[in-house]
């Protein structure tokens, strides 16, 4: 962080370097999403594809669940709930309004004869995240620790189950199909920048200070003037409405069909697992865990479909890949607790950059989690 | 006892469910030996692991391991039978005599019933014995009340979790063989409910006695069968009913209340006043 480095220099050159190191901080995780992006839309092939753009869309729901559990430092098991509230709301409204009669005939009315655009969808998705987000966070958001970990696993559980079974409201436990297939590499990948520049610009902004503040010490903030509660009730809601948006994203991904069971606890075990692996405590890690992870998953995806080794076909029993991710996660958890980019943010390392006569005093690394 | 939360639990009573089944024609006592072995030493392990090296982390780190232990061990569950490529589940026959129907006048009880509740009893006793009239017990105790200042006393870290983490799969053990009596199907998810909602009976009731956290167990039990007695069997399924009449949204109405007493009584319900630890995770 900026504000740790001990007094300012007036050698000229400093200001404009502290510039650079605050861009590089945010093109070094957007190079990652956008060079994945990039790379993939050329060389994969067709049944990749799909894993690809979900691994790009996997960033942006990390992303979002680390502006609040990054930020604040409060562990939350219902991030997913935004996702999945987007995902459906973002699906159900893009699904064409004359077929909705047919294959959902209890949806409430508005649900059914209505139909909107792709831009729209994801507006919405967004906007009802950080509507359920703000209506849950205002009692949630005075817990810590295990309670608040306990009660956001409730609401997980809560949104889980009304979806599932409340007809006027969704495809209950059938699978929802016929959502158009809008979440190319495209948007995939302005969605995922999107995200993390909001993620950015907010964990650099007054509110973004205080909230971290609250993280290293709850007390000193506090007696600083801080209102915990609501500090981490905006990121809370900002999160809401990332989530949601990632949802949308997610939604509109191929085979344009969505179930409850795939915003539920495989998912908020991934993007955990993700969020872990990379590091809590920085956007970077963020973007690293959901990058790094997802390309695992792929492998070992594919391994389970059977790989051609030198003539041998070797193939995976079904559910290798989350073993595979689950010992990832253990072993980083063990071997370094908070995460490979031990909660840095990204930056050009020191030996390329060095000027002589101008040794800059190392920045303080951040406690770990 | 030590606010560590293990949300990896339930698939403590997953590998003492599978062991019933490997051990089938070993004899019940041979079956539920092995089994109640095998929990206490998958619990260890899992301590010496996962708990010991991350002692000095957040709570949060912690409770993330177990999620991914938990994750672990079920996906490797269901490797069994994506490897062997036939449909989920083993079928344990252990003490399946018990689900004989007892009648009393024109009652039709299995006697599992009986069984399940005297071993509830047994087990309880046995725990509050241990931790009120031994001297490790007391080391618990005083553990979970301050582990630093405990420790200072000359409570030895080390063998004091172990001793809880044992005991916790034991009692894993005694779970297992009575879900697989009452439900003789084993597969990778047995013990996930059970863990979720015995977490959320733990945390309402109040963590830091035994006698608060069996309350909070029966609670949600309680809660559970009366409200599931309550909510109307049809309901909202048809579209036109009032929504949420319907029991199938019992989980949505026990976590409301769970989020309820959190707020309300972080503590939990039956903490003594004035005493709410912080946990450790």
């Amino acid at each position: 962080m900026r504000g740790v480095r001990t007094a300012p220099r007036f050698e000229g050159g400093e200001s404009f370097r502290r510039r650079v190191d605050d861009t590089v901080q945010l093109l070094g995780p957007l190079a990652l999403v956008v060079v994945l992006a990039l790379i993939a839309s050329q060389t994969v092939n067709a049944a990749d594809d799909v894993k690809f753009r979900t691994a790009i869309v996997n960033v942006a729901i990390v992303v979002a669940l680390y502006v609040f559990v990054g930020n604040s430092g409060v562990l939350s098991f219902g991030q997913v709930s935004f996702v999945a509230v987007g995902a459906f709301a973002a699906g159900l409204l893009t699904v064409p309004a004359d077929v909705k009669p047919g294959v959902l005939p209890q949806l409430f009315p508005f649900l059914r004869d209505h139909s909107i655009s792709n831009p729209w969808s994801l507006t919405l998705a967004a906007g009802l995240g950080a509507v359920y987000a703000l209506v849950v966070g205002v009692p949630l958001m005075r817990l810590s620790g295990l309670a608040a970990g306990i009660a956001t696993f409730a609401v997980l559980g809560i949104t889980y189950n009304i979806l599932t079974y409340w007809t006027r409201i969704g495809p209950g436990a059938t699978t929802l199909t016929l959502i158009p297939v809008t979440t190319d590499y495209l948007q995939a990948t302005v969605g995922a920048v999107a995200v993390i520049a909001i993620a950015f610009a907010y964990q650099r902004s007054r509110w973004g200070r205080q909230l971290r503040a609250t993280r290293e010490d709850p007390a000193a903030a506090q007696a600083a003037g801080i209102d915990v509660h609501r500090q981490r009730l905006w990121a809370f809601v900002l999160s809401g409405a990332l989530s949601g948006f990632a949802g949308g994203l997610l939604v509109h991904l191929p085979p344009g069909s969505i179930t409850t069971n795939q915003v539920y606890l495989d998912l908020t075990f991934l993007t955990l697992a993700m969020l872990v692996v990379g590091g809590a405590h920085s956007l970077f890690g963020a973007v690293a865990g959901a990058i790094g992870i997802s390309l695992v998953n792929i492998l070992l995806q594919n391994g389970e479909n059977g790989i051609h080794v030198v003539g041998w076909k070797i193939s995976l029993p079904q559910g290798s890949s989350l073993v595979g991710v689950a010992i990832v996660m253990l072993v980083v958890l063990l071997l370094r607790p908070s995460g490979l980019t031990g909660g840095r943010e990204f930056a050009i390392p020191r030996r390329l950059r060095r000027r002589p006569g101008a040794e800059p005093p190392a920045p303080a690394p951040e406690p770990g989690v | 006892m030590l606010r560590i939360v293990n949300f990896a639990y339930g698939q403590l009573i997953m590998i003492a469910a599978y062991m019933l089944v490997f051990t089938q024609g070993w004899g019940d006592a041979g079956a539920i030996l092995i089994a109640v072995a095998a929990a206490v030493f998958a619990s260890l392990v899992m301590e010496r692991v996962t708990f010991r090296p991350l002692r000095t982390t957040s709570p949060a780190t912690v409770l993330v391991a177990t999620f991914a232990i938990s994750y672990l061990l079920q996906n490797v569950a269901l490797l069994r039978y994506t490897y062997q490529n036939r449909p989920v589940g083993d079928s344990v026959g252990v003490l399946g005599g018990l689900n004989r129907a007892a009648e009393i006048g024109s009652l039709h009880v299995r006697w599992i019933t009986f069984v399940a509740i005297g071993a509830g009893v047994v087990s309880l006793v046995a725990l509050a014995l241990l931790l009120n009239r031994t001297s490790i017990g007391l080391q618990m105790r005083a553990a979970a009340t301050d582990f630093h200042t405990a420790r200072l006393l000359g409570v030895k870290a080390n063998t004091v979790i172990m001793a809880a983490v044992a005991v916790s799969g034991v009692l894993a053990a005694v779970s297992a063989v009575i879900l697989t009596i009452q439900s003789p199907q084993v597969t990778n998810t047995t013990g996930l409910n059970e863990t979720i909602f015995v977490l959320v009976g733990v945390v309402v009731g109040g963590m830091n006695r035994l006698l608060s956290a069996t309350l909070g167990g029966f609670a949600i039990g309680f809660a559970n069968s009366f409200l599931g007695f309550e909510l109307a069997t049809q309901g909202s399924n048809s579209g036109t009913a009032v929504p949420f009449t319907s029991s199938v949204y019992l989980p949505s109405v026990i976590y409301v209340l769970v989020i309820l007493v959190l707020l309300f009584r972080p503590a939990g319900l039956f903490a003594r006043h004035g005493q709410a630890a912080v946990e450790r995770v």
